[in-house]
């Protein structure tokens, strides 16, 4: 659990009652309580629902007809539309970073590892939600297959997609990470996953909102800090415009 | 004896500047997809039961569309909203604000206690500072405290993929995160009318005497300080 900024959140309550000013959020103490705040939620939530606790699971009848497509459609290069014709036989999911073992899977080699079929929620920082059942493997077991290296904290995702011109990528902390439902999915109800989903390959957290969600997955890197990828926010969006690392709320 | 705790003047104020945060920012957040469903899920505005309207940048913060800014806005405030709520209560527990000033008897929820604490608003001379809540009151305030922003917590909570797992329940018994997110939105606005209603009235009966208690206290027995 990394410390809370007491004082930051209490300049921040300070800055709070200005909030007319449209343009204090970029001001430095109220994005000290900001993080503060984001921090608390983390922490509250990692106090009350443990590591293991599991989000809501559904019957089959409670999916939602559809799953909308949202962020990436697709992936816009020669590559990508032929292997989508072709049922990706040359996609590769690379496991890399500190590990001792870095690994380069097919499809074939990742439907062939043990699956976890889970029908779940999917919540948009917009507001939306759909329900649909995903299946892979669980992210856990290829980071055992791989040897994740001590000195490793968070586990990068690395998508084929770019939007404004910048590759699409997010992270998570170990805990997320060996979450059991943390997986991999390749399918969605049943069939495989739809491109405007993330085909061939998609990560599903399922305590977070859907930004977290990588699509198009490339590889899975694990690494001791996030400093370094990316502009050094761990994600696409907290790079681009903000976004919360920690996308539990 | 202060007509007003320090407890009750200090929440007060910390309150309505949380509160006017969170609603600014949940404008914003609304913006984001502005359809409400009941139930589960819902993301096709053919299914929703209502079409928000597009909130304009003077009623939004930030003003210009920014949902990561409203989230960290909106995200932040709640914490100062939601143990403020705890506090308060512990406080009117612990002070006997509760118990005296805004717990209801069975006298209080009669046909004739209703008309009384009409007649009396209307009255001349009445002193409304030193007065006790009347019936009306009590069950406004009450309603406030005891439903309203409670329940802005608990649909708040409930639409947090991080706290559900925590907490299934209640996301179940509020009707799924679709409608604990309608929930939200509604008791938002009735919390608004309730605003408006508190405004107009110590406007209508005696602003800044009525604000000085809510700064400095006022009393309760004797002259007015």
């Amino acid at each position: 659990m990394t410390s809370i900024n007491r004082r930051g959140l209490l300049a921040g309550l300070g800055a709070l009652g200005a909030g007319a000013c449209s343009d204090l959020h970029k001001n430095e103490t109220a994005q000290d309580a900001f993080r503060t705040a984001e921090e608390w939620h983390r922490a509250a939530h990692r106090m009350l629902a443990v590591r293991e606790r599991l989000a809501p699971e559904y019957a089959p009848h409670e999916r939602s007809p559809d799953i909308r497509g949202n962020g990436s459609l697709t992936v816009d290069s020669p590559f990508y539309r032929e292997q989508l014709a072709s049922g990706f036989p040359a996609w590769r999911l690379a496991v890399s970073g500190l590990v001792r073992t870095p690994l380069s899977l097919s499809l074939e080699d990742i439907r062939a590892l043990p699956q976890r079929t889970q029908i779940t929620r999917h919540d948009c920082v917009e507001g939306w939600s759909a329900i649909a059942e995903w299946r892979g493997p669980q992210l856990g077991s290829l980071l055992d297959a791989a040897g994740l290296a001590p000195e490793a904290n968070f586990i990068v995702f690395r998508c084929a997609d770019e939007l404004y011109g910048r590759a699409y990528y997010e992270s998570i902390d170990l805990v997320d990470a060996y979450h059991p439902q943390t997986i991999i999915a390749h399918e969605l109800n049943g069939a495989p996953l739809p491109e405007k989903n993330g085909a061939p390959l998609r990560m599903r957290i399922e305590r977070h909102l859907g930004y977290k969600h990588a699509k198009y997955l490339t590889a899975i890197e694990a690494v001791a800090s996030l400093d370094d990828i990316g502009a050094g926010k761990g994600g696409f969006w907290e790079d681009l415009a903000g976004y919360q690392w920690y996308a539990g709320i | 004896m202060k007509r007003h705790a320090l407890s009750t003047r200090l929440w007060h104020w910390i309150n309505a500047g949380a509160l006017i945060i969170l609603f600014m920012s949940g404008l914003t957040i609304s913006n984001a997809h502005r359809w409400l469903y009941w139930g589960d899920y819902g993301f096709d505005p053919g299914d929703a039961w209502l079409n928000v309207m597009r909130f304009p940048g003077w009623l939004t913060l930030p003003a210009r569309y920014n949902l990561a800014a409203a989230r960290d806005w909106h995200n932040t405030a709640a914490w100062v909203f939601a143990l403020g709520l705890l506090i308060i209560w512990v406080a009117m527990l612990a002070n006997g604000h509760f118990r005296r000033d805004l717990a209801t008897g069975q006298r209080d929820w009669r046909l004739g206690a209703w008309r009384a604490a009409l007649a009396s608003h209307r009255s001349k001379g009445h002193d409304h500072a030193r007065a006790p809540y009347n019936a009306l009151q009590k069950i406004a305030y009450g309603a406030v405290f005891g439903v309203m922003l409670p329940l802005m917590v608990a649909t708040g909570l409930a639409m947090s993929p991080g706290f559900e797992p925590a907490a299934p329940w209640l996301v179940d018994a509020l009707g799924g995160r679709q409608s604990a997110r309608s929930l939200h939105f509604i008791t938002t606005w009735a919390l608004v009318g309730f605003a408006i209603g508190h405004v107009l009235l110590t406007l209508i009966s005696g602003p800044l005497h009525l604000i000085g208690t809510m700064l400095h206290g006022g009393t309760r027995e004797g002259a007015r300080t």
